[in-house]
């Protein structure tokens, strides 16, 4: 089905199991452990053997030799592979580090070896018998370092944020210098992991030249080509199953080395493979959210209305990755003539930096939105005033093009209201609790909605069932939910007659999840193929197409009513179709939209900060379960205060590596950390994004939230920190005398 | 973890002897720790001797009128003792600031005062520590080091103490009991049960080889006001930047011991007349021969503000 023209009504606006907030359909797996992640499939095949990865314990440099001896007699060892056999192995899509193969190390715990043994304890052990001869190499580690030289690069996170290297409109130099309020500051994110609780897994299987993947991926088809690249084998040759992820946020959008090895070591030990990258390994071995250094310059006038915007940002990477795309929300967020965003990228040898949720938009929000509260203060304007002020109903580069539906201005206004910013003292430093300062602050949210091909295949079987396969992944999204509400919906039948298969590469290519694209399109999917479903109905049963209702488990038309399920009496009915988009995106602007607002206590002793209560409003299209979407926010939520206050992995800029690599050293926020968070979503549809008329919320969720909890510690202190994540030590030595 | 032998000793003194003749050895009582360090071949113990059936698992009248604590009390019922709670509420709160429900339901008193520091270069095998290696060097004195010592330390190590129960410990003045593996038993000093890093930083007590703690006394009740304040970057399970156990009296005198700021829980007696005085006296001599990192120079304010906080809550 070819998405082109605004979608008008169909069989989804009936909302009778669409739009509810229906309990997860794959809830009471989860809570009963029958719900089993790739590490726990035990199943699947037999004779699996364990896996060990060993990491390399230098930056930079060779592999100059590695000693096996003791290891290959140690108890259990049934194989090793080392990255001396071999030589580089090509990479998957969109990655710019090398997983295994070749002397050359490019980053501190690059895959050296795996070990499989009969049990993991002794794959563990052997591993760390390997006594390996380095020669290592100096490396540029340290961003700030780095900056000076770092050249202009353009280029797309792969998640819908993107830029040039360089963007001008107008003449923002000009217009800068003449405004008559100004703003020009500096802001560091630094890099941050996605710490997801399953860690990277896989279990692999060969029969012959046949490869079987279990494992944990966001984006099958892209793992499914890319393993295939990796290893130089023909993709038909490879099947992946994923149909429960431990979370993964960006971090499971590729084949990385667990798949790999899994695949080489049961290829050398001539049986199953099953292993797990260790958690030591996540934060240098896999990919993380680069660290980013960026500059902002407002110009606006006395009335408050912006007529210069810049925003420059800087990351690192290795060679051939890409620069982390902060400055991708400021060509649209908000208007203003004279306009310059620019990004660099500094050549590093840290490990990889790629995406993590909203890309490019989570550390952009984080600094932008602190240096609109800074220029509305300046302004003497409240800052969702400020906000209002110069919201922009079109593309600010492009002015013949609007915004498919934008109302940043309903999530502000909503907002306020709700959270009661009317009882906001405008003076910071002004509330107190006991020994808590209390300050609120605000932040916009944006996070663009991207449209992307997804297909799915329908089967009706003679009970009435309704059956969905697509390689689409639940993250823990939801996704099995709304794509069950969605053929319920089509269908005319109760969730309870629908089944859910996702994750299986044999299954039609979904749009899979990443840049908040599953929802919408997946949706999408199975409604193109529920659509073609319903035509093999309507002809199977005689019916006339154009007046059919499908409800109720029947089938009606005129005076005519039937049981669905006698259409599949003679043999299952089956349909495959996919959703294809037009030029709706290329003539209109498609985003998300919302507005944070944090209370946050700091004491006053200790400079410890502590949120109090959070609200997020969302403008996001229609939402297909609003639960689900719920706890896809409030978790989002949550992450943002996680960058915001603590989030930071630690750069040993001598050494070259990120210290605090386990869930000890790496803190993000525990229950204690999150006492209240409320979300509401303005009830709103866009005929533009797809026949589900949604778009993504799970990015939009983290978007803005840090910068609304930066901007609420300033209230309460009276201090500006501009160097996340916003840690005691950087308040100390400016909070008030101690009582 | 390499492997390794086990057995289950029946007595404290069979315990001793078992570790003494067996090169390698350790106790393992709640295995929090220790286990975690074998998986990361941090700790390599050839052969564990199984403390848990030892019964030192009571909590009983001290003879001088204090309470004496088997070394396999455990955390979660050591905090929530009726006498402990009132009494010795500094220490019931150390203990419920640290680590989390599970692990203080295995953790035990003995192996609490034995665990080993947080510091991320001892926990990376593949860099230099001489904690773990001796003699291999220091990766935090110019690495990452916004968790580590400023007082105390050495140029050869400037790793903390993580415990909460040990600083609380040190503020009450408890004595450890041990049994040597011959049998003869003493009591040490908490103050002198931690040792500082020098030149031996991966010698951490003052145990020798084979010595098992048995029990820990707490003095009688000292009265007065009881507070641990822990200070940390999220607001539960998390290891202390700085925390501060005190006793404070009505008068304003008491006594003060601070966590996170060094290799053993941190007490200078001589300090502690000044506390009427308020905290700044205190912490300038608490802190006299500090030696910060760039990365960690905060916790120096971030002492003195701490206990001037617990000051003043102390005094309404």
């Amino acid at each position: 089905m070819r998405f082109d023209t605004p979608a008008t009504t169909n069989p989804i606006d009936q909302l009778k199991v669409v739009g509810k907030p229906t309990d997860r359909i794959d809830g009471r797996h989860k809570t009963s452990g029958t719900a089993h992640y790739a590490y726990e499939r035990h199943d699947v095949v037999p004779d699996q053997a364990y896996g060990f990865v060993l990491g390399a314990a230098i930056a930079k440099g060779q592999v100059a030799a590695m000693h096996l001896e003791e290891a290959k007699t140690a108890p259990g060892v049934v194989a090793i592979v080392t990255t001396l056999d071999m030589p580089r192995l090509e990479r998957g899509m969109m990655n710019a580090a090398y997983l295994f193969g070749g002397p050359v190390i490019q980053h501190y715990h690059q895959a050296i070896a795996v070990v499989v043994a009969e049990t993991f304890e002794q794959a563990r052990a052997a591993a760390y018998l390997i006594r390996v001869d380095y020669e290592p190499e100096a490396g540029k580690f340290d961003l700030a370092a780095e900056a000076p030289n770092a050249p202009l690069v353009g280029d797309d996170s792969g998640e819908g944020s993107s830029g040039p290297p360089e963007v001008r409109v107008g003449d923002f130099e000009g217009a800068f210098a003449a405004a008559e309020i100004k703003l020009d500051e500096s802001y560091t994110t630094p890099d941050e992991s996605h710490a997801m609780m399953e860690p990277h897994a896989t279990i692999a299987a060969w029969d012959g030249d046949q490869l079987t993947l279990w494992t944990s991926n966001q984006m099958i088809a892209w793992g499914k080509r890319s393993i295939a690249k990796i290893l130089g084998i023909p993709a038909q040759k490879v099947r992946l199953d994923s149909p429960y992820i431990g979370g993964g946020f960006g971090a499971k959008l590729f084949i990385r080395a667990d798949a790999v090895l899994a695949a080489l070591g049961a290829k050398a030990a001539q049986r199953p493979v099953k292993l797990a990258l260790a958690r030591p390994l996540i934060a240098n071995n896999t990919t993380h959210r680069p660290a980013t250094m960026q500059r902002i310059r407002i110009g606006a006038n006395p009335d408050g209305i912006i007529t210069a915007i810049a925003h420059e940002s800087t990351s690192g990477n290795l060679a051939d990755g890409k620069p982390e795309t902060a400055v991708s929300q400021t060509r649209l967020l908000y208007a203003g003539a004279n306009r310059l965003m620019a990004m660099r990228l500094a050549p590093l040898d840290l490990p990889e930096g790629n995406a993590m949720r909203a890309p490019g938009e989570a550390p952009g929000m984080m600094v932008l939105e602190v240096a609109i509260d800074e220029m509305a203060e300046k302004l003497g304007l409240d800052p969702v005033q400020f906000r209002i002020l110069n919201d922009t109903q079109i593309d600010p580069e492009n002015p013949d093009r609007r915004f498919s539906h934008r109302d940043l201005v309903g999530c502000l206004r909503l907002g306020a209201e709700r959270f009661g910013w009317d009882q906001r003292n405008p003076q910071p430093t002004q509330v107190r609790d006991g020994h808590w300062l209390v300050g609120m602050g605000v932040a916009a949210g944006f996070r663009n909605n991207l449209l992307t091909k997804s297909a799915a295949r329908v089967r009706l079987d003679r009970e009435g069932v309704v059956t969905v396969e697509t390689d689409m992944t639940d993250i823990g999204t939801g996704s099995y939910t709304i794509i069950a509400q969605t053929a319920a919906e089509m269908m005319g039948v109760a969730l309870d007659k629908v089944v859910v298969r996702l994750g299986d590469s044999s299954f039609p290519a979904s749009a899979g999840s990443g840049g908040q694209w599953g929802a919408n399109n997946a949706t999408a999917g199975v409604y193109a193929a529920c659509v073609k479903l319903r035509e093999a109905v309507v002809q199977q049963l005689g019916f006339n197409s154009a007046d059919a209702v499908f409800s109720g488990g029947d089938v009606r038309s005129g005076n005519r009513s039937v049981l669905l399920a006698d259409a599949a009496s003679a043999g299952d009915l089956v349909a495959e179709d996919l959703i294809e988009y037009g030029n709706l995106a290329k003539t209109h602007q498609q985003s998300t939209f919302a507005a944070h607002f944090v209370e946050v206590g700091v004491d006053a002793a200790t400079g410890e900060v502590r949120v109090r209560r959070m609200l997020a409003v969302c403008a996001a299209g229609r939402i297909l379960n609003p639960k689900s979407a719920r706890s896809q926010v409030i978790g989002a939520m949550t992450m943002g205060v996680g960058a915001a206050l603590m989030e930071e992995l630690a750069v040993d800029k001598r050494r070259g590596f990120f210290v605090n690599h386990d869930l000890a050293g790496y803190e993000v926020p525990v229950h204690a950390d999150i006492p209240h968070q409320d979300v509401i979503f303005l009830d709103e549809v866009d005929p533009m994004s797809s026949p589900m008329k949604a778009k993504g919320v799970a990015e939009l969720g983290i978007c803005g939230v840090g910068a609304a909890v930066a901007n609420a510690v300033y209230h309460a202190t009276g201090i500006r920190v501009r160097d996340y994540p916003i840690t005691l030590d950087k308040l100390i030595d400016r909070l008030p005398e101690a009582v | 973890m390499r492997s390794f032998t086990y057995e289950r000793a029946n007595t404290p003194g069979e315990a001793a002897a078992a570790v003494a003749r067996t090169p390698g050895a350790r106790f393992i009582a709640g295995g929090t720790n220790l286990l975690d360090l074998m998986k990361l071949q941090i700790e390599t113990p050839t052969h564990l001797v199984d403390v848990n059936g030892l019964k030192l698992d009571t909590i009983e009248p001290a003879p001088e009128g204090g309470l004496r604590i088997g070394a396999l009390v455990r955390n979660t019922d050591l905090a929530a003792d009726e006498r402990v709670r009132r009494d010795y509420a500094v220490l019931s709160r150390a203990l419920l600031a640290g680590a989390s429900g599970q692990l203080r339901n295995r953790a035990t008193t003995a192996g609490n005062l034995l665990q080993r520091t947080r510091c991320p270069y001892f926990y990376d095998t593949a860099q230099p520590c001489n904690k773990r290696q001796p003699g291999s060097g220091c990766s935090a004195l110019d690495g990452v080091s916004r968790q580590l010592g400023i007082v105390g330390v050495s140029d050869a190590c400037i790793a903390t103490n993580p415990s909460d129960m040990a600083v609380a410990m040190r503020v009450l003045d408890a004595t450890v009991e041990t049994v040597k593996p011959g049998g003869v038993s003493r009591t040490i000093p908490i103050a002198e049960f931690h040792r500082l890093p020098g030149d031996t930083p991966h010698v951490e007590t003052a145990l020798e080889a084979g010595e098992l703690i048995i029990a820990v006394t707490l003095p009688p009740p000292l009265g007065g006001r009881q507070i641990y304040r822990k200070v940390r970057d999220r607001a539960s399970y998390a290891f202390a930047l700085v925390s501060v156990a005190a006793v404070i009296h009505q008068d304003g005198t008491g006594r003060v011991a601070l966590g996170g700021v060094a290799h053993k829980p941190w007490r200078i007696e001589a300090a502690e007349a000044d506390l009427p005085r308020g905290p700044k006296v205190v912490t300038e001599q608490l802190l006299a021969d500090a030696k910060p990192t760039h990365d960690n120079a905060f916790k120096r304010p971030l002492v003195e503000r701490t206990l001037g906080a617990v000051i003043s809550q102390a005094r309404n």
